[in-house]
């Protein structure tokens, strides 16, 4: 219960900080936005979106937004010079990551409470005939999604190369997560709505998390020691 | 590990000589009956993933003990399996590539396995970038790369499988005739052979810059 307590303890910390200036989540939002904004005047002609192009662009600006807001989150710990404190802080190393991880899962889904209404209205996608399947999807995807990236911006943190280095890392290990993430909801947006296929998507994106997320509390702990 | 194997020399030899036997098996192999000449590449092309599924795994193997353990020797395996992936990688996607043009009329399918490679070449480039461009403590960072990189490619490999598939099932290697499973076997032992003279030899390089380094600061204090 401690556990859970701290990671509640690390999250609240980063919303009070948030609250303060929303420099992150309007960042965020903005990147996304004008991201797809970006998508539209490549991909709808004469008011015709390509065909299943909603799917792919919806995951781009999520990976590409949740990358900067990975980036940022740990910045202002090393700009405030707070991560060694949190790190010498009297807590189980994993309860922080924990914590870290719930607060950019939260922030990617009020990104994706703008970006996907935004594809589904630019790009005439059918996104809400199964609303639950669709839920499913970006929360599994964007929890698995998070739970590498989290990791790896924490260990860069010290990196001089981080902002690089971060998408390098980052893209070719979560690309699973983006396959099944798009399959899975263009899965959605085919008419009719192929469940079947959107759930084997499922399927496989809540297996990776339960394989990342334990990877990654098993190996925060000796990665940030110094 | 600064000293020389005794084992070196000699299995460098045997790898040699079955190098220069390996063409003349080869061309000794049965025609395959609908691909003819072209399947002969196979005889390189299945050994070179053969030695990259082994270096991958000593890679994901050696990060997890140097991350819990700190053993510097597993360091050191693992950036040299990281770069064996990566030469292996290179080789195999190129000759699958070869092969495809002419087995299938294309360079490039996005299937399951020639997808998998590919984002196993990227992650191990990824590796030894982040080991060069990642200032201290990228080895333990490299190290995470080559945890994560070992994890994801079960992945890559089940959700491009079900997306779409054109390589040849692993079934296909169970059917051929015996006289070409020698030479396939020859082959493969061949290659292994080589991924761990490679990896030997380079191993001792970095224990030795270790011991360079060492003595340089014992001289500089």
């Amino acid at each position: 219960m401690r556990f859970f307590r701290i990671a509640l303890l690390v999250l609240k910390k980063d919303f009070a900080i948030e609250l303060k200036s929303y420099e992150i989540l309007s960042t965020t939002l903005f990147f996304a936005v004008s991201c797809v904004a970006i998508f539209s005047f490549a991909f709808v002609k004469e008011g015709e979106a390509a065909v299943d192009a909603a799917a792919g662009i919806l995951w781009i600006a999520i990976a590409f937004s949740g990358t900067l807001a990975l980036g940022r989150t740990f910045e202002r710990e090393r700009y405030g010079e707070t991560l060694k404190a949190l790190l010498l802080a009297p807590a189980p190393r994993p309860a922080i990551y924990l914590g870290k991880l719930l607060g950019i899962v939260a922030l990617l889904f009020v990104t994706e409470l703008i970006v996907v209404p935004m594809v589904a209205f630019l790009f005439q996608a059918p996104f809400f005939e199964r609303p639950l399947l669709l839920v499913a999807l970006l929360g599994l995807g964007t929890l698995g999604y998070a739970a590498v990236g989290t990791l790896f911006a924490a260990m860069l943190v010290r990196a001089r190369t981080r902002d690089v280095m971060l998408p390098i890392l980052l893209y070719p290990i979560t690309i699973p997560v983006i396959i099944a993430g798009v399959r899975g909801t263009s899965a959605l947006l085919a008419s009719p709505v192929d469940e079947p296929v959107a759930t084997l998507w499922i399927g496989l994106l809540m297996f990776f998390d339960v394989v990342f997320v334990t990877l990654s509390l098993w190996t925060f702990e000796p990665l940030m020691t110094e | 590990m600064t000293t020389r194997n005794r084992w070196f020399v000699p299995v460098l030899v045997l790898t040699a000589v079955m190098f220069a036997y390996s063409p003349i098996a080869i061309a000794n192999a049965p025609y395959e009956v609908t691909m003819r000449l072209v399947q002969k590449i196979f005889y390189y092309h299945f050994p070179t993933w053969m030695a990259l599924t082994v270096t991958v795994t000593v890679c994901t193997a050696a990060s997890l003990l140097f991350l819990f353990r700190g053993t510097p020797l597993a360091d050191r395996v693992a950036v040299a399996a990281a770069e064996l992936t990566v030469v292996f990688g290179l080789f195999g996607l190129v000759s699958g590539s070869l092969w495809g043009r002419k087995a299938w009329g294309v360079w490039w399918q996005w299937d399951a396995r020639l997808t998998m490679a590919f984002l196993l070449e990227l992650i191990f480039i990824g590796y030894l970038l982040v080991r060069k461009f990642g200032g201290p403590g990228s080895d333990k960072l490299a190290a995470a790369m080559g945890i994560f990189g070992g994890a994801t490619a079960p992945f890559v490999y089940k959700s491009v499988d079900w997306w779409r598939t054109v390589h040849p099932k692993t079934s296909v290697v169970m059917t051929l005739i015996p006289s070409m499973w020698y030479v396939i076997l020859f082959c493969t032992a061949t290659f292994l052979l080589l991924a761990a003279l490679i990896l030997a030899a380079r191993v001792r390089l970095e224990s030795l810059r270790a011991e360079l380094d060492r003595q340089y600061l014992a001289l500089e204090d």
